[in-house]
């Protein structure tokens, strides 16, 4: 009977199954994606899917050693890497300062609200011909290209945070003498913090959406340079180690802009 | 307009206008409050109390008539208020939250560490100083406010209903903790509540409110003296039917802003 044992180890006992529950939770996590890279072995070795599309993941891999000891591979990480990461800060600066401004300011929200509203349907890939012209096919265009596709949810986001600021904070800063920096740098900022994370996460997706087009469209290198020849010369090996280093690489971004979201907003 | 008073309120009248519907909130307010005096303001919800005190906090402007705080020193801000329940901010930390104002002000470092030191131990809130105001319960919360109002040094306080949200016995707890601190810096306060205990118990004079127009109806002087225990309010007979007389009163006021 149950209530003859002591509280304490019953207690104790469900502790125990509460923390195999949870790691179980963990390993499901964690095994899902080697899941599917068996089925994929499984198929691709046994014919029943075509080898020469889906290449099994272990050629994958030993495909990718070699790009990787022969140095090539490292040339076009760097040059995307740098691409995605000067467009991305190119993108989010301004887009940070202009949305606060907007959120904070009325006028200038109404005023420059229906130019963001009509320019951000139009995807930056589809301007690209235009911003090669403009800039040349050298690394500004591809920063530019990036920036363009960053800017739009952050700034977006960061109006919104803004506005989503409680107005008993507005009034406390106002009674308290709040001059127009501090509003700017003590109230609006830290205010819109959480949902300027949120649009600069959305931006740092499409930053890799969009490098990888415009390094297939305008480029002589760099990870999307890499999987279009590779499948135009159909080399789908070295294709599939472009796809998965994007993969790899948005997986990344996302989980330190995470640990950024946890450093920047400790109050949540 | 008596010589000696703090803050002069003059025929001070609020009106909200909108599609030509137009709503007086306030009408012929005249106020005189002395220097160091506690002035309760009590009436219904919706008597325009809270739109009072932010015209006098400069969040709102009147319609017309005018108010004027007398400055004893020109450092000193004119006023500095205690809000209602989230009044802190959430992304400053405790010590940060009672050194806003004086950081505002930007006043030296030392100065500002010491003020906010001096005041989160009067509130008793010196180990909590890192924490942010998630981790705070209400009553704590409001004691940061409290705080950094204090520490910011202005010429009068004012509160809007700062102990509302709390629950009984924290309320009792606070309205203790803010006279004990009161009592020491002799600030002239302007005190909004709905309750007519919290209002005999905190202060010198209580002003009544009329709703809808909002119109000073009545005042009572509570010459209780201080430093005032709670069980003295509850057992003195001649607070008890003060308690009735200002019960009366709104009553009417009450039920008249129902119907």
């Amino acid at each position: 009977m149950k209530d003859i044992k002591n509280p304490i180890e019953t207690e104790k006992q469900e502790w125990r199954k509460q923390q195999i529950k949870q790691r179980l939770k963990t390993w499901l996590t964690i095994f899902s994606p080697i899941c599917l890279l068996l089925i994929w072995q499984f198929l691709s070795q046994s014919g029943l899917i075509d080898a020469r599309f889906f290449p099994p993941p272990t050629a994958i891999i030993s495909t990718f050693i070699e790009l990787l000891t022969s140095g090539e591979l490292f040339h076009h990480i760097n040059i995307s890497l740098f691409r995605i990461f000067t467009g991305f800060l190119l993108g989010v600066i301004p887009g940070v300062i202009l949305g606060l401004c907007m959120g904070l300011y009325a006028p200038i929200r109404h005023f420059i609200s229906p130019i963001i509203m009509a320019l951000m349907p139009i995807p930056t890939l589809a301007l690209l011909p235009i911003i090669l012209i403009i800039f040349g096919i050298g690394e500004v265009s591809k920063v530019v290209t990036i920036a363009g596709s960053v800017f739009f949810p952050v700034v977006i986001n960061t109006i919104a945070g803004v506005i989503s600021i409680d107005s008993i904070y507005l009034d406390v800063a106002k009674n308290y003498g709040a001059s127009r920096k501090d509003f700017f740098l003590k109230i609006a900022l830290p205010g819109s913090l959480p949902f300027m994370m949120e649009g600069i996460q959305m931006g740092q997706a499409i930053a890799l959406l969009t490098i990888v087009a415009a390094e297939m469209m305008g480029a002589r290198s760099g990870i999307g340079y890499l999987i279009w020849t590779s499948y135009s010369a159909f080399l789908l090996k070295e294709m599939f180690v472009g796809l998965i280093l994007i993969s790899f690489f948005g997986y990344i971004f996302s989980l330190i802009l995470r640990g950024l979201q946890r450093k920047l907003i400790p109050w949540r | 307009m008596s010589q000696n008073s703090k803050i002069s309120i003059h025929e001070l009248t609020k009106v909200f206008y909108k599609k030509q519907n137009s709503v007086t909130a306030l009408e012929n307010i005249t106020i005189d409050i002395e220097e160091g005096e506690f002035v309760c303001l009590v009436g219904p919800s919706g008597c325009g109390k809270t739109t009072l005190l932010r015209i006098l906090a400069g969040l709102e402007n009147q319609s017309s008539g005018n108010f004027k705080i007398e400055r004893s020193n020109e450092d000193r801000p004119n006023q500095s208020m205690v809000f209602q329940e989230r009044g802190i901010l959430p992304w400053l930390t405790v010590e940060e939250n009672v050194a806003f104002g004086l950081k505002m002000r930007h006043l030296p470092k030392w100065h500002v560490k010491e003020r906010t030191n001096y005041f989160l131990n009067k509130v008793g809130l010196a180990k909590f100083a890192k924490m942010y105001p998630k981790e705070l319960s209400g009553g704590m919360k409001q004691r940061v406010s409290i705080a950094r109002a204090f520490a910011n040094d202005p010429e009068i306080l004012l509160m809007d209903e700062p102990f509302g949200a709390l629950d009984e016995q924290n309320r009792y707890i606070l309205q203790e903790e803010l006279l004990s601190i009161w009592s020491e810096t002799k600030k002239t306060v302007l005190f909004i509540t709905h309750s007519i205990d919290e209002a005999l118990y905190l202060s010198d004079r209580v002003l009544l409110m009329s709703a809808q127009p909002g119109k000073i109806i009545d005042e009572v002087k509570i010459d209780l003296p201080r430093p005032r225990k709670l069980e003295d309010m509850r057992s003195n007979q001649e607070m008890a039917s003060k308690f009735l007389d200002i019960w009366r009163h709104l009553q009417v006021e009450v039920q008249g802003s129902r119907l």
